[in-house]
């Protein structure tokens, strides 16, 4: 068995490693700040030459995520990767992807907006990511790493549940997940799948020409009949009850006997872990639920924490936009309140205990 | 009358096998029945049809998959020269080609059909150019003659409001990365004839790797352009043709 | 061990590579490490900084709201961070450029003045291989031998010709810093 490699990298470069490590068939990207290093380390590795992985830098996001519509209807695992305004410009393809049902995989590394913004970290996308972001009932699987090695093993399980689900999965990072440097260690590599198990795997759906032995395959997410649209909404609709119940995945930190809980995700989770420790040294009893796929949300795990604790801090890089989501489980139950900064600003671990006090622990 | 047995010898012309059954949602006179059929007769009489993948657009032919027996996607509005790009870069031994009309190549496609041609993309572009758009009710498209009236240009294209309609295929034929581009049309029996040369020459390019290929057909939109089909091969043959000249742009 | 360090200054200083070999350094320790940047155009002119943790156990945030130690290069950084260092934390400043010297006494103050030593040994690319020195002689967080590595994975093959003249800027750091 290859042995397994320590190496020190920035977010950005590990999702191009574990992009050739997992097997992935084709990137396709347009350069923007904060996240250009993944075509550039792509470009740099030379994939082409050893995995056969395609890699193209495309005129636009525009074209990078109509790219992958394409090479996804092949069945080939294909992804790109951008940061805010240039998933904007994806937003119609991802309507497509969902509605084609065509599995593929979207980095998105969040910079602070709205418009052209900063280049500085934000999670000011979450509406966007979770909530469809495009026109029509949809929703992308998005999964929210906290770490650099996350951002390695993320993009493996992002491609499996695209997979399962035939649905564009996302990975959510921000500029700070991407441009930060941790350990990492990097999987052995894999072979990319052959053109006959892509066939078996994918017969059903993908296009890769018409053979006599079965009917042409059609990718397309058009249907004007409305009675038979709805069906393929219903469809959809099923499969994405299929992730609530099965795919959630979220990390407790001292929640069993938490008093008061901070739901943070991504870097601003990784900030909030510190923030518990901060808050067990005077004593306080703080966890942090912390959720890994975004869609699905951990919904569940919070209601069920609504009936034990006195209170929720949803701290996110943004105006309050998780915090929604957050409310909706809690429903009702006890105080739910928001702390976010905004435009590119980070918070730090001090500062969110502070606003766990004043919004929650001493509020009248 | 009964049934007339037919004798292999006595078949002077038979429908492609590859052309489904399907009922045409085209309006009768339509240009697009003639070049799909034509794109099916190139596929089959090139024995491609399992290796060939074509991108519909979104306009009229948004179904031409339902009548060509091959596999197909159907692209967002505008970007098939990039789902294209997408195939052939990861199959590279198969035939990929995009069928589009005027707005969805020349409008709001034109950033992807140029740099796919501009990177030499090995691929094929069908460009249906009828100078109006016909699915949506016939509004102005960007190939709209100077005074044509249109749903949009209910007066006649002005160019002090509308602009100026312009020929891609003349753009296209700067480019570096582009071995073939023509203009065609299948408004005579003869026409019909050369413009299936074309395609099929467009087929072969791509199969021997020379680049990016574009057949232009200079088509009628009878309904759009409110005319009878017989009316609309005349208006095209006087109003369309001295601005969209026939014959190869490019050829190397 | 938990090392919770800034590195500020201006763009082109350097401030980035040399957190980028102490990161190294401590990966060659065995430790946990975080690099986390400042970004973008600054980078190329502006302010620039680099937090850098190195510790024996995971690290949770990468952001600090105060740091173990400060290594100064300008006076905007001066003016941001010395209020962040720690009470019983460290700061080392180069004293060019710095118009208003740190005032707290519940620190300890070092200085290094590496940009006039770079000057007059004609060679200002040591720069932030002298203040790294200078820092690993007050907080030896990591090994010699392990900074010589993480200085060679940081760079390019083509530069480690460069290396011997590194090592040597890095023993002379060590050599110019003074207490206040």
């Amino acid at each position: 068995m290859a042995e397994k490699e320590v190496k020190l990298m920035k977010g950005n470069e590990v999702i191009a490693h574990a992009a050739i490590r997992y097997g992935c068939d084709g990137y396709f990207g347009y350069p923007i700040t904060p996240q250009s290093e993944v075509m550039e380390t792509l470009m740099e590795l030379k994939p082409w030459e050893t995995t056969g992985m395609v890699v193209l830098q495309a005129e636009s996001e525009i074209a990078s995520v109509n790219m992958l519509y394409g090479g996804a209807a092949t069945g080939k695992r294909v992804m790109t990767s951008s940061s805010s305004p240039g998933v904007s410009l994806m937003s119609e393809g991802m309507s497509y992807l969902a509605g084609a049902e065509l599995p593929c995989l979207i980095v998105n590394c969040q910079r602070g907006g709205p418009g052209l913004g900063t280049i500085q970290p934000s999670q000011g996308d979450y509406f966007q990511a979770c909530k469809g972001g495009a026109h029509g009932d949809f929703h992308l699987i998005v999964l929210a790493p906290n770490s650099v090695q996350e951002m390695h093993d993320f993009v493996a399980d992002a491609f499996d549940l695209a997979f399962k689900y035939r649905n564009p999965a996302m990975i959510l990072a921000d500029g700070a997940i991407g441009q930060m440097m941790e350990k990492v260690t990097l999987s052995p590599q894999r072979p990319r799948r052959t053109e006959a198990e892509i066939e078996e795997e994918c017969k059903s759906w993908a296009i890769f020409g018409k053979t006599p032995d079965r009917p042409r395959n059609v990718v397309t997410s058009l249907e004007l009949r409305s009675e038979e649209m709805e069906k393929i909404n219903l469809r959809l609709q099923a499969k994405y009850k299929a992730m609530e119940e099965n795919e959630v995945r979220y990390e407790a930190i001292e929640c069993d006997d938490a008093d008061y809980v901070i739901v943070a995700f991504g870097s601003s989770a990784r900030i909030c872990s510190a923030t518990v420790e901060l808050a067990r040294n005077e004593g306080l009893k703080v966890g942090l639920l912390r959720p890994i796929t975004l869609y699905p949300f951990p919904t569940k795990v919070i209601a069920e924490l609504a009936t034990r604790v006195k209170g929720f801090l949803s701290a996110e890089l943004n105006a309050g936009q998780m915090v929604q989501d957050v409310k909706l489980a809690v429903n009702g139950a006890v105080p739910v309140e928001h702390y976010g900064r905004q435009g590119g600003s980070l918070f730090t671990p001090d500062e969110v205990l502070q606003a766990l006090k004043d919004k929650i622990i001493n509020r009248g | 009358m009964g049934e007339v047995e037919l004798k292999q010898e006595n078949i002077v012309y038979a429908k492609s096998k590859l052309m489904l059954d399907n009922v045409m949602h085209y309006c009768p006179g339509c240009s697009h029945g003639t070049v799909h059929k034509l794109i099916a007769e190139v596929i089959e009489e090139m024995g491609l049809q399992s290796k060939t993948i074509g991108i519909s657009p979104v306009g009229c032919a948004v179904f031409a998959y339902n009548y060509i027996d091959i596999d197909w996607a159907e692209a967002a509005h505008g970007r098939a020269c990039a789902v294209a790009t997408a195939i052939k870069r990861l199959h590279p031994d198969k035939m990929v080609f995009t069928y589009q009309g005027d707005g969805d190549l020349s409008a709001i496609g034109t950033c992807e059909t140029i740099h796919a041609a501009a990177r030499g993309e090995n691929i094929v572009a069908i460009y249906i150019n009828n100078a109006i758009y016909g699915m949506t009710g016939g509004q102005m498209a960007p190939t709209t003659l100077l005074g044509m009236k249109t749903a949009t240009t209910p007066y006649g294209r002005d160019p002090r409001l509308n602009g100026y309609p312009y020929k891609i295929a003349d753009m296209l034929a700067h480019l570096d990365g582009v071995c073939y581009i023509t203009r065609q049309s299948v408004h005579t029996p003869a026409n019909v004839r050369k413009c299936k040369r074309a395609i099929r020459k467009a087929f072969e390019n791509s199969l021997a790797g020379k680049g990016f290929s574009m057949v232009e057909v200079v088509s009628t939109c009878n309904s759009g352009w409110k005319m009878s089909p017989v009316q609309a091969n005349e208006w095209l043959e006087q109003n369309m043709l001295p601005f969209y000249p026939l014959g190869d742009v490019k050829d190397i | 061990m938990k090392e919770t360090l800034i590195i500020a200054g201006f763009g082109g200083q350097g401030v980035l590579s040399m957190g980028k070999i102490l990161a190294y350094a401590g990966v060659m320790q065995d430790y946990e490490v975080t690099w986390m940047p400042s970004y973008g155009p600054e980078m190329r002119g502006g302010t620039a900084n680099v937090t850098v943790i190195l510790s024996d156990k995971r690290i949770s945030s990468p952001i600090a709201h105060e740091y173990d130690t400060a290594i100064i290069l300008n006076q905007q950084s001066m003016d941001k961070f010395e209020p962040l260092v720690k009470p019983g934390g460290t700061l080392i400043y180069d004293v060019n450029g710095i118009t208003r010297h740190p005032v707290r006494k519940d620190i300890h103050v070092y200085t290094i003045n590496a940009t006039e030593e770079c000057a007059r040994m004609g060679n200002a690319r040591l720069f932030n291989t002298m203040i790294l020195g200078g820092y690993l002689k007050v907080c030896p967080v990591v090994s010699m031998d392990n900074v010589m590595a993480g200085l060679k994975k940081s760079l390019p093959e083509r530069a480690w010709k460069m290396l011997p003249a590194n090592e040597e800027a890095i023993k002379h750091g060590g050599e110019i810093i003074h207490k206040v």
